[in-house]
């Protein structure tokens, strides 16, 4: 009998401890989750670094000031941030060093589409979402339920030079573009769209990105006779495609893609860029744009905080960052932390106006963007000038 | 025709850029019997150099080519102190991979200090293109051309005429017996690195206006000067030389004629049938080992 009791004491005095115990366990576990762990690979180094250290920086200072306003739901957000130095094999090291051991909740990035695509099938496994700052439309078609994308789509800058040419009654062009995804990816929308348009294209050259001279792709160009040239590149071959159209006097237009839409082109290429006809975000000619247009406001903050922070001027890049944690954020207000929470609110997204353009996503589009969310602008005395639509 | 003048042109350009890199290959390939993978790295720092003391701090042109090819050389010297003397004991082997190592290493720290943006350089005369029967010619095409004769021309010279040349010869041949005759070898080692830099310095300078500078430049520039040093026969000058403007040459016609997709393959798979025919390359095919 006396056995018994002291069992029951024993008993009672075990369960009590554990009650003790316990909150401080529950605490301290409550204490690990409240952060909201966001991931980051962006190529901050290597050849795409003008694409992803914009980017980075972008997303540093975003979460910064979602910190500085009491985070989400009262939670701090924490970046991990990894370079991926433009190699898809590197994107995978970090992608997988995110999904494993910081146990992101959600991942932005990477900049480039071959270090997209390289990351794709492992978040899709893992169920985590992806806002990925690439152009290629290969991304988000076909659609994969947990990677969207912020970054204007080929598709869309295509159509917004073709729509300027079909204006200007251009029927003929010829194309240049470099040997890589970038170029690859332009190429096959110039040719697929160009039907839609009335256009035909009549010679096609590619050159290597590091190529120090273009003019033989050129004079086969002139030899067709084309009314245009749309080179599709990042610099600076473009800049070497701009000056060789001016030294072999080449007298028609050249159309630029948006891949080099920075005033860098512009340095490059010197007098020859004058002239030049390109799409852009509008985060290049934020103080052309009219007053009335919605987006100026939202583009003059992000350019102020930019220039405070860094002290440096903005770059069109960075944008595609600054949108998706902006998109990201409001996604997971509310969501507790849970990852499908954030996806269906993610994909749910109506009516965001960033600095891109302005987000719709829907089940079947992972974009969200319209060419509206281009400009077409001119190259003209070392500065843009907007084109009328 | 008017467009095979134009491709040739092009090629003639291209080809004398590789051309003038090749010569500071084979230049020290002939006095060291080494093959420095970190050349196009010394063309990068040429091509950088002229950027900051010339566009950035607008000193006069030759001065500045004077200060940037002193400064360049003066870095391949410490490169040959540092690094290869060092590790002379070594199979060439391990001085090869040395040379690798620290092409990443300059290719690094341009990146720090040159950001990893391009720069322009403006050309050296604001003449308009020149027209030949109908195809344009860029004066900076000149500037190369005629820079990689002199360049090539004041090596051999070098070579053949001066004492010191023929004593750096000397040693490459046979080190020992240089010794043994009172050449002092490491002072010509370093002799040989010193010229080779500061001619990849001037290479770099007079191309930076046609390729634009930045810190990733000097990789694809170092592969191509080192395949037309092999088509030309490493360790000779002209072959070198000759090897750059065929190169050249090639690929221009081959992205002209048959497609520019192509382009590099084409030149590719030139040099691999020449050396398969010639394995000492097209102007050096009588000696194949020097003792």
């Amino acid at each position: 009998m006396k056995q018994k009791k002291s069992n029951v004491f024993i008993l009672v005095m075990a369960i009590s401890a554990m009650l003790v115990i316990a909150p401080i366990i529950g605490a301290s576990s409550v204490m690990a989750a409240s952060t909201y762990k966001i991931g980051g690979i962006f190529d901050s180094t290597g050849p795409a670094s003008f694409l992803g250290d914009p980017e980075k920086k972008t997303m540093e200072m975003m979460v910064e000031q979602i910190n500085a306003a009491g985070g989400i739901d009262g939670q701090k957000v924490e970046a991990v941030i990894y370079d991926s130095e433009g190699d898809p094999a590197k994107a995978v090291s970090a992608v997988n060093k995110l999904l494993h051991k910081d146990n992101v909740l959600a991942i932005i990035g990477p900049s480039t589409t071959p270090t997209t695509l390289a990351i794709v099938n492992f978040v899709e496994k893992a169920k985590v979402p992806l806002i990925s700052c690439a152009a290629g439309i290969e991304i988000t078609s076909p659609i994969k339920p947990w990677v969207f994308k912020t970054a204007q789509s080929d598709l869309l800058a295509v159509a917004a030079i073709y729509k300027t040419m079909q204006a200007r009654n251009i029927k003929k062009i010829g194309i240049i573009t470099v040997a890589n995804a970038f170029g690859e990816s332009g190429k096959k929308q110039l040719i697929g769209q160009a039907k839609d348009f009335g256009i035909t294209v009549v010679q096609q050259e590619s050159f290597g990105p590091n190529d120090t001279d273009t003019t033989a792709q050129l004079t086969k160009i002139k030899s067709a006779s084309p009314d245009a040239i749309v080179c599709w590149g990042t610099n600076p071959g473009p800049a070497v495609v701009a000056k060789n159209v001016k030294q072999l006097k080449i007298d028609i237009p050249l159309y630029q893609s948006h891949g080099v839409a920075s005033p860098k082109f512009i340095e490059l290429a010197g007098d020859a860029a004058n002239g030049i006809i390109l799409p852009t975000g509008k985060i290049l000619v934020t103080k052309l744009l009219d007053a009335s247009d919605v987006q100026k406001k939202i583009l003059e903050k992000y350019e102020a905080d930019y220039k405070a922070k860094f002290n440096i001027n903005v770059s069109g890049f960075g944008g595609y960052s600054y949108d998706a944690m902006v998109m990201l954020a409001n996604a997971i207000k509310g969501s507790g932390g849970d990852k499908e929470k954030i996806r269906t609110a993610l994909e749910a997204t109506k009516k965001y106006m960033g600095v891109t353009g302005e987000f719709n996503f829907s089940a079947t589009d992972h974009n969200g963007l319209t060419p509206d969310a281009f400009v077409m602008v001119e190259i003209k005395d070392g500065t843009w000038k907007l084109l009328s639509k | 025709m008017q467009e095979i003048i134009q491709y040739l042109f092009s090629g003639i350009t291209t080809g004398s850029i590789y051309a003038v890199i090749a010569v500071g290959l084979s230049m020290l390939y002939s006095s060291t019997e080494l093959i420095n993978f970190s050349h196009g790295e010394f063309v990068m720092l040429g091509a950088m150099g002229i950027v900051t003391i010339w566009v950035h701090l607008a000193l006069p042109l030759p001065l500045a080519f004077v200060l940037t090819v002193a400064a360049v050389a003066f870095m391949g010297m410490l490169f040959e102190r540092l690094a290869i003397r060092t590790a002379k004991k070594h199979q060439p082997i391990t001085l090869v991979i040395i040379t690798v190592g620290a092409s990443i290493l300059l290719r690094g720290v341009a990146m720090i200090i040159w950001g990893k943006d391009p720069f322009s350089v403006p050309p050296f005369s604001s003449h308009d293109s020149i027209e030949i029967a109908g195809a344009a010619l860029v004066p900076q095409s000149l500037f190369i051309v005629v820079a990689a004769f002199i360049l090539a021309g004041a090596i051999h010279l070098f070579f053949k005429q001066t004492l010191t040349g023929k004593a750096m010869v000397a040693c490459a041949v046979n080190k020992k017996a240089a010794w043994l005759s009172g050449i002092p070898s490491e002072t010509m080692g370093v002799l040989a690195f010193i010229i080779s830099t500061g001619t990849g310095a001037a290479a770099g300078i007079f191309i930076a206006p046609i390729t634009m500078s930045s810190y990733d430049m000097g990789t694809m520039l170092g592969l191509k000067g080192f395949c037309a040093a092999m088509i030309g026969g490493l360790g000779s000058l002209w072959g070198a030389f000759a090897g750059g403007i065929l190169l050249g040459v090639l690929e221009s016609l081959g992205a002209g004629l048959i497609s520019s997709g192509l382009k590099d393959a084409i030149a590719f798979i030139l040099l691999l049938l020449i050396l398969y025919i010639c394995p000492g390359g097209l102007f050096s095919a009588k000696i194949s080992k020097r003792f």
